[in-house]
């Protein structure tokens, strides 16, 4: 197997909450493994509070991790090295050049104040000192044309720009930096619905043609599987179910994902009334107890999944965190 | 009939020129109706619900037509005359209930008020039918005493369209109220909804941007596009058999969780800027099937078999070729 280009081992992130005096603690992510490969869109799809966007502030170093590592590969031959040991200013540059953000609001992400092209050479200026100010230009226009903007636009301001645009804008930002994986939090999802498709194929473009890896954040199972190579589910701070896409999807084995592909519309079937009994609460991961953190929400829940937390282990062709589907038995919690 | 809207139009009244956000919209709604309104982002949508509820604000004003809402015609009236309206007949969910609550209220004090400012001041009625409506919407009446922080966000929605069944209304409004929402909490709430309104019998508009959502749960779809009505059916039909090539392309754009995985094009393009409308059919610099009259002939809405359209195919008797996939692909 190649050398995957970003590692997450047992990646946990905790906060105090409650003030001074308070104990409390919430847990964002618990002891989450993953890996992105080189040239793949890897999903990440949740509810909201199940530590999703927790997960890309971790990779993007806006967290420092409670415990844990991840490691980011330079090449096929590099292993890894642990963010925690990049110490240096040039190293910590070099890392967020080529692992950027592309935040989920376009209106709020760029500074209505300066024309578009202020943060993509801002980026070069830092990034790549090499260039000119002329090599700057040259090549702001040309990560402008690589996401569909013709060089006119730099020159606009961002309220002269739709939605769409404004997104792509955040996407030839990211590029500027040469970048090897993109954290994309929910880029789509305030776009108009004519308007996400344009996106979600120039993420795949990225991916096909420049070799780019991105960790897609998303609620929207199914613009996910229209994009991404692999899904990872989450639930309260944990991995539910991880694997190939479409296998996943074809046949869910965790409850919960499969609560979460039947309630994704879908104009073309019938209503399925399935799961209307949940409430669809996500869960506080305050203080937790062991065992598995869906148990409340599972139709199928045994004796076992209130006292052991059950950890993530290969279940026919992708990774399953559930007593149930683990034990070997068939999981039908949720049809759809 | 519940609810008649006729010809109704608002302008943005602006320094350089007025600009018009609903052009000419009409459409009926019968009692217990649920009626979905879906377009873009600027196609006018939420100028539509507030003008219906009598909620714009200057610079928006209503230019033109009438809202006869239980025989009286809305338009025109002055706030005290519509307080008797609001709340008790017609109520509004807002967009987001993150924002639309009071935060530093608790959820029971909201309802009071509401309750007050609509006349009804006894305390034990006030308490009883706020632990009524909470519990219609499956929250414990304990969280009466809650703030809006402490809830999450789909009971703060729940909530929310508690506080719009305070007075068993004949129509409530709804403006994307589960958008916020993830996929199960928003099929949840979507379920709850219609089982209230079955039980309490109140017609519903709902706007959204997601047609998916409401294929299930509406009667009638109104498709909008630039400030018009594109296309107006009943919700089995239009997806079913879509008429309006930008009804078309909308269902397009969505990818699908089941079936083959097969490339999407969606609607090449972006909305129009309503102060710069396109010639003739507003939607022709993106219509895929688009043919020379487009950009100079105007349509107006034509009647196929029950369903409205405003498409010069329809009205020139010239039909959308089938090989409409084939000419965006």
């Amino acid at each position: 197997m190649t050398t995957p280009l970003l590692r997450a081992e047992h990646l946990t992130r905790h906060f105090k909450i409650g003030g001074a005096l308070s104990k409390r603690t919430l847990h964002a992510v618990d002891d989450v493994n993953f890996q992105i490969g080189q040239r793949e869109i890897v999903a990440l799809a949740g509810e909201s509070g199940s530590g999703k966007s927790t997960i890309a502030r971790l990779l993007a170093r806006v967290y420092q991790p409670t415990s844990g590592q991840v490691y980011f590969s330079q090449g096929e031959e590099d292993p890894g090295t642990a963010l925690s040991a990049m110490r240096s200013r040039r190293a910590r540059l070099r890392y967020s050049s080529e692992v950027p953000m592309v935040f989920q609001d376009p209106f709020a992400s760029i500074n209505p104040v300066f024309r578009v092209s202020h943060g993509v050479l801002r980026s070069l200026k830092l990034h790549r000192p090499d260039l000119s100010a002329k090599e700057r230009q040259a090549e702001a226009a040309r990560v402008f044309g690589v996401v569909g903007l013709g060089a006119d636009m730099l020159e606009r301001y961002p309220h002269e720009l739709s939605g769409g645009q404004r997104q792509r804008v955040g996407f030839a930002q990211a590029l500027a930096g040469r970048a090897r994986l993109i954290l994309a939090d929910e880029p789509v999802s305030m776009l108009d619905v004519s308007i996400r498709i344009g996106l979600l194929n120039l993420m795949a473009t990225l991916r096909d043609t420049m070799g780019v890896s991105i960790l897609y954040i998303t609620h929207d199972i199914a613009s996910a599987r229209y994009v991404a190579d692999r899904l990872i589910v989450m639930y309260a701070g944990q991995i539910a179910e991880s694997g190939p896409i479409e296998e996943v999807l074809a046949d869910p084995r965790h409850p919960y994902t499969q609560l979460l592909v039947s309630a994704v519309p879908d104009p073309r079937a019938p209503l399925s009334v399935d799961a209307e009994t949940d409430i669809g609460e996500p869960p506080k991961v305050i203080d937790p107890t062991p065992g598995c953190r869906f148990r409340f929400r599972c139709p199928i829940a045994i004796d076992q999944c209130g006292t052991v937390t059950p950890e993530l282990t290969q279940v026919s062709g992708r990774e399953v965190a559930c007593h149930v589907a683990q034990s070997g038995a068939e999981v039908k919690a949720f049809t759809s | 009939m519940l609810l008649e809207v006729s010809g109704l139009s608002v302008d943005y009244v602006l320094d350089r020129a007025d600009v018009r956000a609903v052009d000419n919209v009409s459409f009926t709604l019968d009692r217990g109706e649920f009626l979905g309104i879906v377009g873009e982002s600027g196609c006018g949508k939420s100028t539509l619900l507030f003008a219906i509820a009598q909620l714009l604000a200057p610079p928006a004003r209503i230019a033109a037509g009438s809202v006869t809402f239980k025989g009286n015609n809305l338009v025109g009236l002055t706030d005290g005359q519509l307080a008797s309206v609001r709340w008790r007949d017609m109520s509004v969910v807002m967009q987001s209930a993150m924002n639309a609550l009071n935060p530093v209220k608790s959820i029971g004090a909201q309802f009071r008020d509401a309750m007050r400012a609509h006349g009804k001041t006894s305390r034990d009625e006030i308490g009883t039918r706020s632990a009524e409506v909470l519990r219609m919407v499956g929250i414990d009446q304990a969280h009466l005493g809650s703030f809006p922080h402490q809830l999450s966000g789909g009971m703060r929605q729940r909530a929310m369209i508690a506080m719009a069944l305070l007075f068993t209304p004949d129509l409530v409004i709804m403006d994307e109220p589960t958008s916020a929402l993830d996929v199960v909490a928003q099929r949840s709430l979507m379920v709850q909804i219609k089982e209230l309104q079955r039980l309490l019998g109140f017609a519903i508009i709902f706007v959204t941007h997601d047609m998916s959502l409401v294929s299930h749960f509406s009667d009638r779809l109104m498709v909008m596009y630039a400030g018009q009505v594109a296309e107006l059916g009943a919700t089995r039909r239009v997806f079913d058999e879509p008429l309006h090539p930008y009804t078309r392309g909308l269902l397009e754009a969505f990818p699908s969780i089941r079936g083959p995985r097969v490339p999407l094009k969606g609607i090449p393009g972006n909305p129009p800027d309503l102060s710069v409308i396109p010639t003739g059919c507003r939607f022709h610099p993106r219509c895929p099937v688009v043919y020379e009259p487009c950009a100079e002939v105007a349509p107006e809405l034509a009647d196929k078999e029950g369903t409205l359209v405003r498409c010069l195919r329809y009205t020139e008797e010239r039909s959308v070729p089938d090989d409409h996939a084939a000419a965006t692909g």
